[in-house]
């Protein structure tokens, strides 16, 4: 469709007149027909059919459009309208990206020093683009549905946090604790859902996110119920508070306390955390099980043929990605200092497959400009009050017509003889499973 | 059976039946496949051949039967015992599929790479040995790309292997996929029908591959095929089945005389019987 010029003008409005159609009986009555109670509790009722035309007459031209935006404007990766030598700039500047945006953010607490706002939204930022790419080894690689994601979240902020406040553990013994919980019951889910795939994978994972969040909700004398885990000690520089006291780090420097300290030094502990999670990732895309989880996404019943046990395969996926999911969660409970199970509800796992999904899947680089464009963008239309989600809902679908497999929507090979040439995303599988 | 004792057979089914519901797939077949040999399995469409391939490669469980693999060094498995992916691990048994089932979104050479998979899980340490780049790592590692190039330039695609597998022409993804089954380092290769598709020039490459394979690897190869010029040119031994049973098996020239294999693909399509018939002259 995309290939020939144009549908003509015929098939747009016939798919507007469908649209609208669709719209104008759906809305009949949602909007059309308005009824209340009335004051002796019988039934009045009246009719709006102005607003309804209205609407009817939005959805008529939006489809409109939308149809043409499809045309003129994407989706970029399949339609090879731009020019070579634009292409290989893109891609020149597309290499630069990341190198800057790394410098970029370690120097945010430099630049930004003074601005509290600023800090916490890079680290709010720096904690889902550490998410989105442990949730990405699960989905983008190994290509397994997984809405539940945000189960091991919690699995990893309550470990740290009763670890923490009942025994006195450190954050930094709690931390790696808090990762292999996480995996432990990452694989503890695997275990039951691997023989399923697409949608049962997506509901069975989906429902364990809840599980996990009814535990946490119900189980008083352990976790505190709704009332949740509190106090729970902040980070310290390897025993070194950042407090003010005279053991603290401050006074050891011998320089002025000041509460940023404390926030200048969580932003370079997710920061950390978040290129650990990047480079393991990376690192373990080039070694034979990395290969094995894109194998698999690429066509499992050609992996069992080789000789790939896609059991083990799938959860050590499903582990790799809980289990930075966990550590991630340890952060965003010191960084708190108080969790609840309200934290991790499924709008968590949801936004953090956005992210992936819209990163591109597989792409490291995607996922960290997705997280920042969901966040901030979420940030930024703070303004907007109640119009922000249907704004934020328009950018998505516009994004979905430009680049329908993501921002980057292409896939690096882990090996190569001569050419490291990027492979187009309309080969690369999406997994099934 | 007198011949199995003579015979060196590396693969034997013996008395192998599928079921599927009320149909019956395969029934009560038994042949052998000889070490270092190319063994051909040949019938019309919907004859069972490929199901036979799902029972020895352990996607089908058999309703019943045995198939006995007997490795060179003396030691017996039985097939229908290992499961899924144990097959290729333990058994060493590869297989191509008929329609072929690459890792289209993976380079030529990532496929070769995941073929290697085991081997180097092994290397990697269960990949904490690869996490911190051990010496020892990085020489398997090399190794594996030097056995993956050896096969691109086998089967004539060094130039392509930084290539998606999707991207290439379906000759040569035909070819990627053998090469891919012959990195598992197997001792019996299956090919479901590899020819399938090619022009007579790329049947011809084939053929020569396959007969490299035999003569360079020693791997025994178990065939199925539509393409008689190829079946007639390479194969040993050739076993015909038709409606899930064996209906002939003997030299490729003897096959072709026999009455019965011209009647079964007469009755299953003239023109294939007419290639059966045609490939001898
Ligand atoms: N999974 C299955 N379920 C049901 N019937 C099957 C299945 N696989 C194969 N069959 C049936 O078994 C018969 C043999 O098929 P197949 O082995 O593919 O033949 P061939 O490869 O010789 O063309 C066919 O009738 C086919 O419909
Ligand atoms: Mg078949």
């Amino acid at each position: 469709m995309q290939t020939s010029r144009a549908p003509g003008v015929a098939f747009i409005f016939k798919k507007a007149l469908i649209s609208a159609l669709v719209a104008l009986v759906l809305f009949s009555l949602m909007i059309g027909v308005r009824t209340e109670a009335g004051s002796d509790g019988q039934l009045t009722y009246w009719t709006r059919f102005g607003d309804l035309a209205m609407m009817v007459a939005t959805v008529f031209g939006g489809s409109i459009v939308v149809e043409l935006l499809r045309q003129w404007w994407g989706p970029v990766g399949t339609v090879r309208v731009v020019p070579p030598q634009v292409t290989s700039a893109l891609s020149f500047a597309g290499r630069l990206v990341a190198p800057v945006l790394l410098i970029f953010t370690f120097l945010v607490p430099v630049i930004f020093y003074n601005e509290r706002y600023i800090l916490d939204l890079g680290i709010l930022v720096l904690t889902y683009v550490m998410l989105g790419w442990g949730l990405n080894v699960v989905v983008g690689l190994a290509g397994l549905l997984d809405l539940g994601y945000v189960a091991f979240y919690a699995v990893g902020a309550y470990s740290y946090a009763l670890l923490a406040t009942n025994f006195g553990l450190s954050f930094w013994i709690c931390l790696p604790l808090a990762g292999i919980l996480a995996a432990f019951w990452g694989v503890l889910l695997g275990f039951p859902v691997l023989r399923l795939r697409g949608d049962y994978l997506a509901i069975v994972t989906l429902a364990f996110g809840e599980i996990i969040r009814l535990v946490l909700l119900n189980w008083q004398s352990l976790t505190g119920g709704p009332n949740g885990v509190t106090g729970i000690p902040r980070p310290t520089m390897f025993g070194i508070p950042l407090s003010p006291g005279d053991d603290g780090l401050a006074a050891k420097l011998g320089i002025e306390f000041s509460p940023t300290h404390r926030i200048v030094f969580l932003f370079y502990l997710i920061l950390a955390l978040a290129l650990l999670t990047n480079w393991v990732t990376i690192r373990l895309r080039r070694l034979p099980i990395g290969r094995a989880w894109e194998a698999l996404r690429e066509d499992e019943v050609a992996c069992r043929a080789l000789g790939i046990n896609t059991t083990t395969t799938k959860l050590t996926a499903f582990a790799t990605g809980a289990m930075f999911g966990g550590l991630a969660g340890a952060f965003f409970a010191t960084r708190q200092g108080f969790i609840s199970p309200e934290s991790f509800t499924f709008h968590e796992s949801a936004l953090v497959l956005a992210i992936v999904v819209l990163g591109g899947m597989g792409s490291q680089l995607g996922v960290a400009l997705a997280a920042l464009a969901m966040i901030g963008g979420f940030e930024l239309f703070r303004g907007l009050d109640q119009y922000r989600m249907l704004v934020f809902g328009m950018a998505m679908v516009l994004l979905m017509i430009w680049r329908p497999r993501g921002l980057i929507g292409h896939r690096a090979p882990t090996v190569f003889l001569e050419r490291n040439q990027a492979i187009s995303s309309d080969l690369v599988k999406e997994g099934h499973g | 059976m007198s011949a199995d004792q003579i015979l060196d057979h590396i693969l034997s089914v013996d008395h192998l039946s599928m079921r599927f519901g009320g149909i019956v797939a395969v029934n009560d077949l038994s042949f052998g496949a000889e070490r270092r040999k190319i063994t051909a399995l040949i019938g019309p469409n919907g004859a069972g051949k490929t199901t036979v391939f799902n029972c020895i490669t352990g996607f089908y469980k058999p309703t019943s039967g045995s198939m006995r693999l007997a490795h060179d060094d003396g030691h017996n498995i039985q097939l229908e015992r290992l499961n899924d992916f144990r097959i290729s691990k333990q058994a060493k048994v590869a297989r191509t599929f008929q329609n072929i089932r690459l890792f289209p979104g993976m380079t030529a050479l990532e496929n070769l790479m995941v073929a290697q998979h085991n081997a180097l899980m092994r290397a990697s340490g269960l990949t904490l040995l690869g996490l911190i780049g051990a010496p020892s790592w990085r020489v398997a590692e090399k190794a594996a790309i030097d056995l993956a190039r050896t096969w691109l330039e086998r089967i004539d695609l060094l130039d392509r292997a930084d290539d998606a597998a999707g991207n290439l022409p379906y000759g040569d993804q035909r070819r990627l996929e053998i090469a891919r089954a012959m990195c598992t380092e197997p001792a019996l290769l299956c090919l479901d029908e590899p020819a399938a598709g090619l022009n007579a020039r790329e049947s011809a490459s084939l053929s020569e591959l396959l007969l490299s394979i035999r003569a360079n690897q020693g791997t025994s190869i178990l065939l199925i095929e539509h393409d008689m010029s190829v079946v007639m040119e390479i194969s040993d031994h050739v076993v015909v089945m038709d409606y899930g049973v064996k209906i002939a098996e003997g030299t490729p020239q003897h096959v072709r005389d026999d009455p019965r294999v011209i009647a079964a693909y007469l009755g299953a399509d003239e023109e294939e019987a007419i290639a059966v018939m045609e490939s001898g002259t």
